[in-house]
């Protein structure tokens, strides 16, 4: 089982622990620029950066190549981070995909699903991880974080958090952080229909490892997301504390609240759904995001953990 | 983008898949040319984005020009589920034998494409029986699968053969257009065994629309929308009278939740995009204060790496540009929350360190005015 801590942070002894070495695609754009300079500023080890066209400039002391291949070729880093345009998302990743990396954060948003589900396919093939189209990424607080998320709502500590919005990671690990309950690791899977890593697979990735007491599932409407992982918990007989918080309840249905994997048909993808599935998995779901810490400390006190 | 009936039936009938004849009006000048053209009986169809319409008496049928003068204006003004009629759709009646349903749609959890197929038909697809279900990757169908649907359902013989080449084009739309959903329902089996899409449902990855400028002109989006979608923002109006604002569209969904358990009533749910500059927030008071209903803005904003004071400059400038008049309620996390504070101090926007105390202030405030 693929332990996704473990591949952004190594083991202990490793030459560069805490120090993988990250990419950045879209480098010299206003976003990936200032978002670089973010990354860099909190820890995180960006050895090279691709634009086409400003190959062999630097951007931070951090050099630019020109395609995938030369910076993979240069470095020998296995993760990168792409800050395109939606229109050129599908070969800026497969560009990254053929050279080697085996990890991809897909920043972009509105890109095309047909898009998308190519790069499922593709990264099946290589045996690389796809996290997102249209994620703020993954923070390990206080050691790095490959995103767009904004350092000061994270603080080290032992609760994992996965989420389908951005702005709702962050408002929920901050609420977390107020509680004095820090986080191991914080992963946003992206608000499209389509997620390169689903919140299942996403939950797999983090669930065996051992820095995690209790794990944050942050949801919205749309999609079954959340009734596959609460049947998963149950199946799979997870026994770490696991809160939950749908964002939406008060969408009305068959429009699109925003992302474009946020919207109700019938019943399917309706929050209502979402609740009684989680119910049966004995998994409380939070009114708000204030709730979650209160939730969460309610089922730590139940001893079901040291 | 959900398609109307007659423009999903117009992309049908461009790749092939049989229709029945029909004329698309929007005033009944035109409806009864339409009507002349047809000749009675026919039925008259409301054209909107929603299920149920046969139902809601959308949908009737017309024996003479006596009931045509009368349904048609009726049709006409209908709502359903909150969606007008855009228009009408009169149509040649069909010799039904029976009613079957067919659709590929984007399958999220599996992550491809899927078929569902059902010869019990004509009911919404939540209540449609003996569904079969074929995942089919990116979309593309062959004919060895579609024939393997068709007789699954039990048909033979011409219905077989016609189903067969319908499905294959039905995905080649979904392909060729890149649609999350394209439905036939019913797709009728006639007296004469031909087999026709007698209703249409398709809707389109908006965000593939950059690869599509031959849909273009099946889109209608509101003046607020098009302004909306120019800056960057999603807009969804409402129908209460407090606008939410935020950014990322998570946190504006939980904003608007918070608001309705407090007894609030959303006027529209606007998300500026993950980041928040003090242009951003001024265009997005701009957009709410061409709103007649709202008499109140709501604001929630997880700043972060955005400074508050950028925001609070927004709001500044907007009261003295005259282009907001309304109190606001906002919480914004972030740097120089005490800074923007005292920026605001005196002027209608009030400040709160939390959403919970935002909402409470902005709903007594609603309800005090009526």
């Amino acid at each position: 089982m693929v332990d996704l801590y473990e591949i952004l942070i190594g083991k202990e002894g490793d030459k560069d622990y805490q120090k993988k070495s990250v990419i950045v695609q879209g480098i010299t754009g206003k976003f990936g620029a200032f978002h670089t300079q973010q990354m860099l500023a909190y820890g995180t080890n960006i050895v090279a950066g691709v634009t086409p066209g400003k190959g062999g400039q630097k951007l931070e002391e951090v050099p630019i190549y020109e395609t995938m291949n030369e910076a993979v070729g240069a470095t020998g880093a296995k993760i990168s981070i792409i800050f395109v345009p939606a229109k050129f998302f599908l070969s800026a990743a497969k560009d990254a995909l053929e050279a080697g990396i085996k990890l991809l954060i897909a920043i972009p948003e509105h890109v095309p699903v047909k898009d998308a589900l190519v790069i499922v396919e593709l990264a099946k093939k290589k045996d690389a991880i796809v996290i997102g189209p249209n994620t703020p990424g993954i923070i390990i607080p206080g050691i790095m974080k490959i995103g767009i998320m904004p350092a000061s709502p994270f603080k080290p500590g032992r609760i994992a958090v996965i989420s389908r919005s951005g702005t709702l990671m962050y408002e929920s690990s901050h609420n977390l952080s107020v509680a004095n309950f820090g986080q191991s690791i914080c992963l946003g899977i992206g608000g499209d229909p389509i997620n390169g890593t689903p919140l299942i697979e996403a939950f797999d990735t983090i669930r065996n490892s051992a820095n995690i007491d209790g794990v944050i599932v942050v949801g919205e409407i749309g999609g079954d997301a959340e009734e596959m992982l609460a049947q998963h918990i149950i199946d799979t007989k997870f026994d770490k504390p696991v809160v939950a918080y749908i964002a939406g309840r008060a969408a009305p249905k068959e429009k699109r609240m925003g992302h474009a994997g946020a919207i109700v048909y019938g019943n399917y993808g309706s929050a209502e759904s979402k609740v009684s599935m989680y119910t049966k998995a004995n998994v409380p779901v939070a009114k708000r995001p204030a709730e979650i810490p209160m939730l969460l400390a309610g089922k730590l006190g139940k001893g079901r953990i040291k | 983008m959900r398609l109307l009936e007659y423009q999903a039936k117009s992309l049908f009938a461009d790749y092939g898949i049989p229709i029945p004849k029909g004329l698309t009006s929007i005033d009944i000048e035109q409806g009864r040319k339409d009507a002349a053209v047809l000749g009675f009986p026919f039925v008259i169809k409301a054209q909107m984005a929603v299920g149920g319409r046969g139902k809601a008496g959308a949908i009737q049928k017309c024996q003479n020009a006596d009931e045509f003068e009368l349904k048609y204006p009726d049709i006409m003004q209908k709502v359903v589920k909150g969606e007008k009629t855009k228009a009408i759709l009169l149509e040649k009646m069909a010799d039904i034998k029976k009613e079957l349903y067919l659709s590929l749609f984007l399958n999220r959890g599996k992550r491809c494409y899927t078929i569902i197929a059902s010869a019990e038909g004509g009911v919404e697809i939540e209540s449609v029986k003996n569904q079969i279900i074929h995942e089919v990757g990116l979309g593309n169908v062959d004919a060895k699968t579609a024939e393997e649907v068709g007789k699954q359902m039990g048909l033979k013989d011409k219905a077989l053969t016609q189903f067969i080449d319908i499905l294959q084009k039905l995905a080649k739309i979904t392909v060729e257009k890149e649609a999350e959903l394209a439905e036939i329902n019913p797709l009728a089996i006639l007296g004469d065994d031909s087999v026709v899409a007698l209703d249409g449902k398709v809707i389109i990855d908006d965000n593939a629309m950059f690869r599509h400028d031959e849909l273009r002109k099946f889109q209608e989006v509101s003046e607020l929308e098009e302004r909306a979608e120019k800056s960057g923002f999603s807009l969804v109006e409402l129908d209460g009278n407090i606008a939410v604002v935020g950014n990322g569209a998570g946190l504006v969904m939980s904003t608007l939740d918070m608001l309705s358990d407090n007894g609030g009533k959303p006027a529209c749910f606007l998300d500026v995009g993950g980041g928040a500059t003090t242009e951003t927030v001024y265009e997005a008071l701009t957009l709410i204060s061409k709103m007649k209903k709202v008499k109140g803005i709501l604001v929630n904003l997880y700043g972060g790496i955005v400074k508050t004071t950028t925001v609070a400059m927004a709001f500044i400038k907007a009261y003295e540009d005259k282009v907001i008049d309304l109190p606001v309620f906002a919480r914004m996390s972030g740097a120089e929350a005490d800074k923007s504070k005292e920026l605001l101090k005196g002027s209608r926007t009030k400040m709160f360190d939390t959403i919970e105390e935002a909402i409470n202030a902005a709903v007594i405030e609603m309800n005090k005015n009526g």
